[in-house]
């Protein structure tokens, strides 16, 4: 083969191969961030969630799996969160009042978790869910008091948490979808909770 | 005869002792605790040693290196295929997630970006370093005003703020390496970018300055 062939077929084989591994890597050209990933990839395949211990806004204790039956709408939270924290729970909010009211509870539950259960005790929790309107019974405010069980419920959710330089924390907010066998099913746009609600509403 | 054999060697050392350093907890952890550390400090310097072993290497077997790889265009574009792999928001947060992925990332910048670009870059004219300078300078500018303006945080790793930082550095750094670029054109008069000709007489970092001479 001449010098001038090899060039040509090496750089089609590079260009090629090169291609594949951006489509491989980027779901076809279209998760470019971790965050897009991460929903595609629930989307393709539901994830099982790891058991975790809660605690509520008024101490009651319970598991994750106590929701099983029902489809159950997740939120990842800190109760002295002023900025994306009072979005999420205004999406919360506007999800919740579109549930018909005999949903509510029978077959919808929503769930609001902290991942800061060092400072978020059930007085705290109480405050968060007085302020954004829970019941806390249909929707709870609660805290994962173990550190390893609530790290996996993170990484099962995919939930980054990093501490900002004001004693607080950045995390990715999104809105997720626990199905009625458990396993987490779809992670909604804050921005978007009205679909989220007619989502539900068509499982019910 | 047994210095300038020693000296490659020394080079090699050098090299390996940076690399083991960067690969090191503490000053992999400090450097990805930040965005601008990860994407411009830490991933170029990956880059850069795989470069300079490159050199270090005899002329001879870098040719037949670079002959065996069909010449110049397909060690070109193999790196531009690695570089945008790792300008990608969403290998970052990988490599921060993944101990695969981050051996990965150590593995393939020196190995897919540095030791190409050194083996193309001797046999490369005016236009074909000056695709290679355009478009890593473009690709750095754009990706650069996309993080400032993003309206959403590209990396889950990382705070909007040091986003946004690294997006400022990231068009600063394509300016004044663009300037630097032309400027080169009109001083240098053959086309030769700062680096390239700084690169015949002297690998670029200081490490194995020593040895450069001799090898081209």
């Amino acid at each position: 083969m001449s010098d001038a062939a090899r060039s040509v077929v090496l750089t089609v084989l590079v260009t090629v191969l090169g291609t594949g591994a951006f489509w491989w890597g980027t779901d076809g050209f279209s998760a470019f961030t971790a965050e897009t990933a991460r929903r595609a990839d629930i989307l393709r395949a539901p994830r099982p969630l790891p058991a975790a211990v809660l605690e509520d806004q008024d101490g009651r204790v319970f598991r994750l799996d106590d929701y099983r039956g029902r489809l159950l709408a997740v939120e990842f939270i800190y109760t002295r969160c002023t900025t994306i924290c009072r979005s999420l729970g205004m999406a919360f909010k506007q999800i919740r009042d579109r549930v018909p009211p005999d949903a509510l509870g029978r077959d919808v539950a929503l769930l609001s978790i902290s991942f800061d259960p060092e400072r978020d005790d059930p007085a705290s929790l109480k405050i968060y869910g007085g302020s954004h309107g829970a019941d806390g019974e249909h929707w709870r405010i609660a805290r994962v008091r173990d550190a390893a069980q609530l790290q996996a419920l993170l990484d099962a959710f995919g939930v980054v948490v990093i501490p900002d330089r004001f004693g607080g924390f950045e995390h990715n907010a999104a809105i997720h979808l626990v199905g009625r066998d458990g396993r987490l099913v779809e992670i909604s746009d804050l921005e978007a909770p009205l679909q989220f609600a007619e989502k539900l509403a068509e499982a019910l | 005869m047994i210095a300038a054999l020693a000296r490659p060697q020394v080079g090699f050392r050098v090299l390996g002792a940076l690399y083991l350093l960067l690969a090191a907890p503490p000053l992999r952890t400090s450097l990805e605790a930040t965005m601008s550390g990860h994407m411009l400090v830490q991933i170029p310097l990956l880059a850069a040693i795989g470069f300079v072993a490159c050199r270090l290497l005899p002329v001879a077997r870098q040719e037949r290196l670079l002959d065996a790889g069909g010449g110049a265009v397909p060690y070109v574009v193999l790196v531009v295929f690695a570089s945008t792999w790792w300008m990608l928001p969403r290998a970052l947060d990988d490599a921060l997630a993944s101990p695969l992925v981050e051996a990965a990332k150590f593995i393939s910048l020196p190995l897919l970006v540095g030791l190409p670009l050194a083996l193309a870059w001797r046999r490369l004219g005016p236009i074909g370093r000056g695709f290679v300078w355009t478009n890593f300078i473009s690709m750095l500018a754009v990706l650069g005003w996309l993080y400032i303006a993003a309206p959403v945080r590209v990396c889950n790793s990382y705070l909007v703020d040091q986003q946004e930082s690294a997006g400022w550095l990231m068009v600063k750094l394509a300016l004044l390496l663009f300037a630097g670029w032309l400027a080169s054109l009109f001083v240098g008069g053959g086309g030769n970018p700062a680096l390239s000709t700084a690169e015949q007489v002297a690998p670029p970092p200081a490490p194995s300055r020593d040895c450069g001479p001799e090898r081209n």
